[in-house]
């Protein structure tokens, strides 16, 4: 079995995403495709699982030319694909999941459910999966969601396996369980595509490569012959550091501190759960944790969006329970938000109009109700050309500009102003690596100026490549603290899956 | 390196102050809805009440509950109080709803005895009414089951409704009853048609697309009827289908009047309402019908044709409710009015959310709607000194308790009301 390639494009109206792909897969092989976000990686993975049509070139399987209308000519030419965002649904159990499009039934239509759960406990033994066929797919942690991905495709027989960013979302010891599941598929003779932007998992686990970089091919390589500091060149295209350089915090006063805080997640559960936490001038702290362990809920009750229900937040000096967000802003406080397209931006509106989304009542601003465009303008490009946007103009929509430069925006606007702490959540999520090395660039300098920085990352490189004090959340609490100089990485992974040794237990100072 | 644990802890016991609030506030509700009915009900009001379960017609007489009224509304009040106090005492239990929902149901059925206090109601009576009014109700609930499973909101069930009312009165003059039933469940399936190529393949917001289908069908019913209809009296002048006692079934005492001594509406809606459960829950179409409600993307990623299914079942809810619709004239009165479906597709919506987009749960809130339609019209009857514009607004209170207070956290379809583009 291999799937060939040849000079695929895909255009959206001017812009090439695809511009002139080939390359192969063979059986019992795994061929990793790196790029960056925007490489065109997602594209050319829709265009041969037939989610969309390309615009040129030739898909053909064993020899076989082959034309996709649809995913179902995809899968019954034997393409499986686990999804970046998984395509299961919350509310049916796993046999739903797995058997759906391709169900077996008894007579009129009746769904044959036993014959389905017998295929998914033969399956999940085969390749040691370890699936229950009743589990409701509600509440499954994403490591064992990325089973039931795997069981859907190997119950449709797929011989080809496309993984599109599989490990964005497992903690480290999911990944080390999963690349345990890739080899027992590599050794069963599926042919294996695997998409992602991490060097090191490249180095792990492909047997080829291909790089990817706006749209085109840009290089190949075998693992054995390269490293991967030449991959990372190849997939930006310069060469990059992969290192944020930074002195030694000189840590100030403390300038915000958390104590025993209770969060509810809007139900009656408990999203946080007795958080400690201090934030001090002059230093970074960052936050480590697998998404949903309640650094959502920290930054919001921190930046007044979300009701504390028991303990203290001490902004600045003072208790800020209560106190409403614009007032948090006026003391000092700055917030960029986990997603900036919901929560940063305003992404309809224009660039000046978002970047005075804080400060537009102000009199610089405001006489009598009336906006003075003119000089909001100005205070725009101000910003625009200090913190380097990428924009056609002031007045172009926010939702014209790339990730990166979105980021930008919200960064300029939130330091805008006089800060004393600065929340960062994602900071550099769907970012280019250029704006990835500005934006952390910018966080290190408001540091040094003596501004206390939270940052709050799922990516566990750049929670070690930027702070100076490292807390991994876990469950709504805190479970453990490392000192960045010592920090091993093995055992924040271990700390984010839950699991602690005695000599890392968080033991929060107490604020004056 | 020290002993590694797992750290597996015991979720701390916590009471969400919300929840708290709210049951408090719903115990001192109970206690105030007890005193209410101690007072206004219960002490020195003299007499039994009489309820006959005897059906009219009947060969063989059951006879009557007599109940004598004070005693009765006493106990109801105690009993009503004790739930209250236990509420305000254990302020965490999650069972405040349900409370709530038994408390109002004793509480209707001591209004109930106060009302027929010195009189006799016939009880058959009213629970066969229940279950005749719970019809249109049912019919609309299901059609937006079916919609709202694939994830399109119908919020067009009332002018669906009333096309088919319409359709089954003139198609029925014209060509007889059966003749009406068809072509108004083929109008219903027509219009659900148009709230598809709205919906899912101009991708217009659902509720907008709706609003315009209930404005049209009112404004285009409301012309006929005043210029065409009038003037030509024997276009309004459909047969009304007649009841079928079936065998043996009939003969169940109170089971046997409520169900099965009715014409065809009320067996077809019992028909639908299973045959729904058994396609939605129990068949391959179904299941890729809910997943195309839920999560339209994976359902298109694994070959399902989203439209399509979009497309299929929601025309399958237009029928329904023209089927349904066809209950007012064709089922009822043989003629149609300006209106006459009367808000009785929003209704059926309510019922659908109370049921939790479940077909069986359908019918369980229609029969709890019937009952509050068809206990204002034997109030009226048995003169209760409750002015009748109130009780007439009986149903719709309750709707606005219903799906406001008593629903909790039932969970429509997650992709409901939005369009899907592929990729």
């Amino acid at each position: 079995m291999i799937i060939t390639l040849d000079n695929i494009t895909k255009r959206y109206g001017s812009f090439v995403a695809n511009d002139s792909i080939s390359l192969s897969v063979r059986s019992g092989e795994v061929h990793c495709l790196l790029g960056e976000n925007g490489a065109g990686k997602t594209t050319l993975m829709n265009v041969i699982y037939g989610l969309s049509k390309a615009d040129g070139g030739q898909i053909s399987i064993d020899g076989k030319a082959v034309q996709f209308a649809s995913p179902k000519d995809a899968i019954a030419a034997g393409i499986g694909m686990v999804h970046q965002h998984f395509m299961l649904i919350p509310a049916f159990s796993v046999t739903e999941n797995v058997v759906l499009g391709l169900e077996p039934t008894l007579f009129g239509d009746r769904l044959d459910l036993d014959a389905a759960r017998k295929r998914v406990r033969d399956i999940s033994a085969q390749f040691g999966l370890e699936i229950d066929p009743d589990a409701p797919l509600e509440g499954m942690p994403v490591g064992i969601q990325q089973r039931v991905e795997i069981v859907k495709i190997l119950y449709r027989a797929a011989d080809i396996m496309i993984f599109d960013e599989p490990t964005a979302v497992l903690t480290p010891q999911e990944v080390i369980e999963f690349f345990k599941i890739i080899e027992s598929l590599r050794a069963a003779g599926k042919a294996i595509l695997f998409i992602t932007h991490k060097l090191n998992e490249v180095m792990e686990i492909a047997d080829r490569i291909t790089v990817l970089r706006h749209g085109k091919v840009v290089g190949e390589a075998d693992p054995a012959t390269t490293s991967s500091g030449e991959l990372a060149n190849l997939m930006v295209g310069r060469p990059v550091s992969m290192l944020v350089s930074r002195t030694e915090a000189k840590a100030g006063d403390v300038v915000l501190a958390l104590e025993n805080v209770h969060v509810t997640d809007g139900t009656s559960k408990l999203a946080l759960d007795g958080i400690d936490l201090v934030v001090k001038a002059g230093e970074i702290v960052g936050i480590a944790g697998v998404h949903g362990n309640g650094q959502t809920e920290l930054i919001e009750v921190i930046a007044g969006l979300r009701p504390i229900v028991d303990g203290r937040i001490c902004f600045a000096g003072g208790d800020i329970a209560g106190i409403s967000p614009r007032e948090r802003h006026r003391r000092g406080l700055a917030h960029v938000p986990e997603d900036r397209s919901i929560a940063g931006l305003a992404v309809t509106m224009s660039v000046a109009e978002n970047m005075v989304l804080d400060s537009y009542y102000e009199p610089r601003f405001s006489r009598f109700g009336r906006i003075d465009w003119s000089s909001v303008r100005k205070a725009a490009a101000q910003l625009v050309s200090q913190f380097d946007v990428r924009t056609k103009s002031v007045d172009a929509s926010a939702a014209s500009l790339s990730g990166g430069n979105q980021q930008k925006v919200v960064i300029a606007r939130e330091m805008s102003r006089p800060i004393k702490l600065m929340i960062a959540a994602q900071p550099t999520r769907g970012v280019d690596v250029g704006s990835i090395e500005y934006i952390h660039k910018r966080i290190v300098e408001a540091r040094d100026e003596g501004v206390g920085v939270l940052l709050v990352s799922t990516e566990l490189d750049e929670v070690l490549a930027l702070s100076d004090r490292i807390l991994v959340m876990f469950d709504g609490r805190i479970l453990a603290e490392f000192d960045s100089r010592t920090a091993d990485r093995s055992l924040i992974g271990l700390a984010m899956a839950g699991v602690v040794t005695q000599s890392q237990t968080h033991a929060p100072e107490i604020a004056p | 390196m020290t002993a590694t644990t797992l750290s597996g802890r015991a979720q701390t016991v916590f009471l969400d102050p919300a929840l708290v609030r709210r049951n408090r506030i719903i115990g001192i509700v109970l206690l105030v809805l007890a005193a209410v009915i101690a007072s206004g009900f219960g002490i020195g009001v003299e007499g039994n009440a009489a309820f006959n379960l005897t059906p009219p017609r009947a060969l063989i007489p059951i006879g009557s509950l007599i109940v004598p009224v004070a005693p009765y509304v006493l106990v109801i009040a105690a009993i009503i109080a004790f739930m209250g106090v236990r509420l305000l005492m254990k302020s965490g239990s999650r069972y405040a709803n349900l409370l709530l929902g038994i408390a109002l149901a004793l509480a209707i059925t001591a209004f109930l005895t106060w009302a027929t206090a010195g009189k006799s109601l016939s009880l058959i009576g009213l629970l066969q009414a229940t279950v005749v009014r719970a019809v249109p109700i049912a019919f609309a609930g299901l059609a937006g089951v079916l919609c709202e499973r694939v994830g399109v909101v119908n919020i067009g069930i009332e002018g669906m409704m009333m096309a088919g009312a319409f359709t089954g009165a003139v198609a029925g003059s014209l060509i007889g009853g059966v003749g009406g039933l068809v072509a108004a469940t083929v109008v219903g399936g027509g219009i659900g048609l148009l709230l598809a190529l709205l919906t899912v393949t101009y991708r217009l917001d659902h509720i907008i697309a709706g609003v315009v289908i209930n404005m049209l069908v009112l404004g285009i019913t409301s012309y006929a009827t005043s210029q065409v209809l009038v003037s030509n009296r024997a276009l309004n002048q459909a047969p009304v289908f007649r009841p079928i006692e079936i065998p043996y079934l009939s003969d169940v005492p109170i089971l046997g009047p409520m169900f099965f001594s009715h014409n065809i509406f009320v067996y077809a809606a019992l028909i639908m309402l299973l045959s729904a459960t058994y396609y939605l829950f129990h068949t391959r179409l179904g299941l890729r019908a809910r997943a195309v409600g839920e999560y339209p993307r994976a359902a298109d990623t694994l070959g399902i044709d989203v439209f399509r299914t979009r497309y299929i079942n929601v025309m399958l809810g237009g029928m329904v409710a023209g089927f349904g619709g066809a209950w007012f004239t064709l089922g009822s009165v043989g003629q149609f009015d300006e209106n006459m479906t009367a808000g009785r597709g929003f209704i059926g919506l309510a019922a659908m959310i109370f049921g939790r987009w479940h077909p069986l749960g359908v019918l369980a809130a229609a029969l709890v709607f019937g009952f509050a339609d068809t206990l204002q019209q034997k109030l009226v009857i048995l003169r209760t000194p409750v002015p009748a514009e109130f009780l007439a607004m009986a149903p719709y209170i309750l709707t606005i308790i219903v799906v406001a207070g008593l629903v909790g956290r039932a969970r429509a379809p997650a992709a409901d009301g939005h369009n899907y583009e592929k990729s």
